[in-house]
């Protein structure tokens, strides 16, 4: 498994966050990078892309929810997609579900 | 002036005293030349310049411009010498010069001797460790690989026994639970031994247990995992190894051999040695593996071995041999083959018998009768099997590799997929928990996992040293406060944990703090 990377790119209004490798402690300061980065380019929504990422464990969690406490705060709404349904259940036992958008694929991300 | 060791090059340098001309590269004495035992006979400072001798050193020597040299001896042994270019004031080295230079050269010498025992030794000691450490290593691989529990399924007995020679063995075995009440057994042997050794040994069981769920007959389980070792282990090195099923119901076995000891079955007295043959593997791509079917009576017994005992020479040099090995199964008593063959064989090696080769023996017997198998084994079919035991050290990251290694263990168990992956995420979670906060993340520290199997349950133990901090509670995470700002984003482990697994359960005596994740296998 390999070291977790995030790159932010615009897609109209909306920036996407493609991540790749381990969402754990080791992945906090690219991540919150990334995500400051993502704040600062775009007004619309954020959608983080799980679709590279190994491993979520609760402190990658932590780290998504952080995230968001700081989107909620800017007033930016935040999606994410790409996940396996192993995760995907995850999100929802964790309540994030209620409070981002959980889509199949970027192209549903993207659309609404 | 300059130290030199004996077949070392010898760096002259200038007297403090009566600076005398720096010399340049060092020159050796060896043992053969004649100046070696003219300056141990001479004892004291030689003038090069006087010296008329048939020596390589000597000429070297004057080459470099030496003048004067004077010996390091200690306890009749040449160490080195210091070497001395003239004087730059151009006089002779006095005699008083020479009685000084005699006198530092007995201090020095018995130094010079002592730094090289302590050299020496530092060497010798850094070579036993390296090696002990391997044979540690070697051993803890192993440790972790043999079952730590026999199976015992209702109407059978089985027993084991392996003593390792030297800590460090070849062989192994294993009992891998297949479908329909049937149970798969292993007898191997891996060459050589040693840190190299105990990986073949890993990867050739785990191969065997993946084949064992993917073939359908000992022959191809054999031949699948030949071909995968083939390529997998290094040249030179190869693994014997018997692979049988045991149907659990029936009493039939069939079995395939890769170059392994015969199993031996001991029926009314008779023991009969059943004969399957095949290349070890490892070896060469393609085997085909011959398989043997018998069935077990009631009370009867199928014994599996391992070299070490055939091939264990006792005082007169005489080898234990199979006749023995088979004359004395025939005579052993009912229900205990083992004990009986470990008597005669350490009667017959000695008390002073230092172990040439590891010895396993693995015992297979059904039942005598309904009333033998009731008595014997009643409450026995509850017997949880310990697929896993193993400890890490407490680094931050390592929860994965317990993951992935728990999850290993329980592969012949058959979860479905998405359990399989809640099961592994609760795993990766207690770990975590165990190394961070149990153990505060500190590699001196182990986190011990046990992995154990009963019916349809798996049942994994996290231990950490973290005890005595009060019971842990997982309370479900305020999302809303977090989003909030109100409290921190992290607290989801134990939550997760519980939300994974059919139970979690935590155990604390004071010192150590025990989480314990139980999981059934559920519908596919």
């Amino acid at each position: 498994m390999r070291e977790f990377e995030a790159d932010v790119r615009m897609d109209g209004d909306t920036a996407v966050i493609d991540m790749a490798g381990l969402l754990d402690r080791s992945a906090e300061t690219v991540l919150t990078v990334a995500f400051a980065d993502a704040l600062d380019r775009g007004t619309g929504a954020i959608a983080f892309n799980f679709g590279e990422v190994e491993y979520i464990n609760s402190t990658g969690i932590a780290l998504v929810v952080g995230s968001l406490a700081k989107a909620r705060t800017a007033g930016r709404q935040v999606r994410a997609f790409g996940l396996t349904p192993h995760y995907r259940e995850i999100f929802t036992i964790t309540r994030l579900s209620d409070f981002m958008g959980i889509y199949d694929d970027e192209a549903a991300a993207l659309a609404d | 002036m300059a130290i030199l060791k004996r077949r070392s090059k010898s760096e002259p340098v200038p007297e403090p005293a009566a600076p005398s001309v720096p010399i340049g590269e060092g020159v050796e004495i060896p043992e053969h030349d004649p100046l070696h035992a003219y300056l141990l006979q001479a004892g004291g400072p030689v003038d090069l310049e006087r010296l008329d001798l048939a020596s390589a050193s000597v000429d070297a020597l004057k080459a470099a411009g030496s003048v004067l040299i004077v010996p390091l001896i200690s306890q009749g042994e040449l160490l080195g010498t210091l070497n001395l270019g003239p004087r730059l004031s151009d006089q002779p080295y006095s005699s008083d010069d020479r009685r000084l230079l005699s006198n530092l050269a007995a201090q020095v010498a018995p130094a010079v001797k002592v730094a090289n025992l302590v050299k020496q030794q530092k060497v010798e000691t850094q070579q036993r460790e390296r090696i002990e450490q391997e044979l540690r290593v070697a051993a803890l691989i192993q440790q972790t690989l043999l079952p730590k529990e026999l199976p015992s399924p209702p109407g059978w007995q089985i027993d084991a026994y392996y003593r390792p020679a030297r800590a460090v063995g070849g062989d192994f075995y294993d009992f891998i639970p297949l479908a329909d009440g049937r149970l798969g057994f292993v007898v191997g042997d891996v060459t050589d031994k040693g840190v190299p050794a105990a990986l073949v040994m890993a990867t050739t069981r785990s191969h065997l247990r993946a084949a064992a769920q993917r073939s359908s007959t000992p022959g191809a389980v054999l031949a699948d995992a030949n071909e995968i070792l083939v390529e997998e282990i290094p040249p030179g090195m190869f693994v014997t190894c018997l692979f049988g099923v045991l149907d659990v119901d029936s009493g039939e076995v069939v079995f395939a051999n890769a170059g392994h000891n015969l199993p031996y079955v001991r029926r009314s007295g008779d023991v009969i040695e059943l004969r399957a043959t095949g290349m070890p593997l490892g070896l060469m791509p393609g085997m085909k593996y011959d398989e043997v079917t018998a069935t077990l009576g009631a009370g009867e017994v199928m014994l599996l071995s391992s070299d070490g005992i055939v091939e264990a020479h006792g005082p007169g040099g005489e080898m234990f041999g199979f006749e023995t090995v088979q004359s004395t199964v025939g005579q052993a008593p009912d229900d205990d083959v083992i004990g009986h063959l470990l008597e005669r064989f350490d009667a017959f090696v000695g008390t002073d018998h230092e172990p040439e080769d590891d010895v396993t023996l693995v015992s297979i017997r059904r039942a005598a009768g309904a009333a033998e198998s009731a008595a014997v084994f009643a409450g026995s079919e509850d017997a949880p099997v310990i697929l896993a035991d193993f400890a890490v050290p407490s680094e931050e990251g390592t929860e994965r590799r317990i993951m992935e290694r728990v999850a290993e263990a329980v592969e012949a168990y058959g979860f479905p997929a998405d359990r399989l992956e809640r099961f592994k995420t609760a795993v990766a979670e207690a770990a975590m928990n165990a190394i961070e906060h149990g153990n505060d993340s500190d590699p001196s520290l182990d986190v011990h996992v046990q992995v154990k199997a009963q019916h349809d349950t798996i049942t994994v133990a996290i231990r950490d040293e973290g005890g005595g901090s009060g019971p842990v509670a997982a309370e479900t995470p305020d999302i809303e406060a977090k989003l909030a700002g109100e409290q921190k984003p992290r607290g989801w482990g134990l939550f997760l944990i519980e939300k994974m697994v059919d139970e979690m359960r935590t155990h604390d005596d004071g010192t150590h703090h025990v989480i314990e994740l139980v999981m059934h296998r559920g519908e596919s």
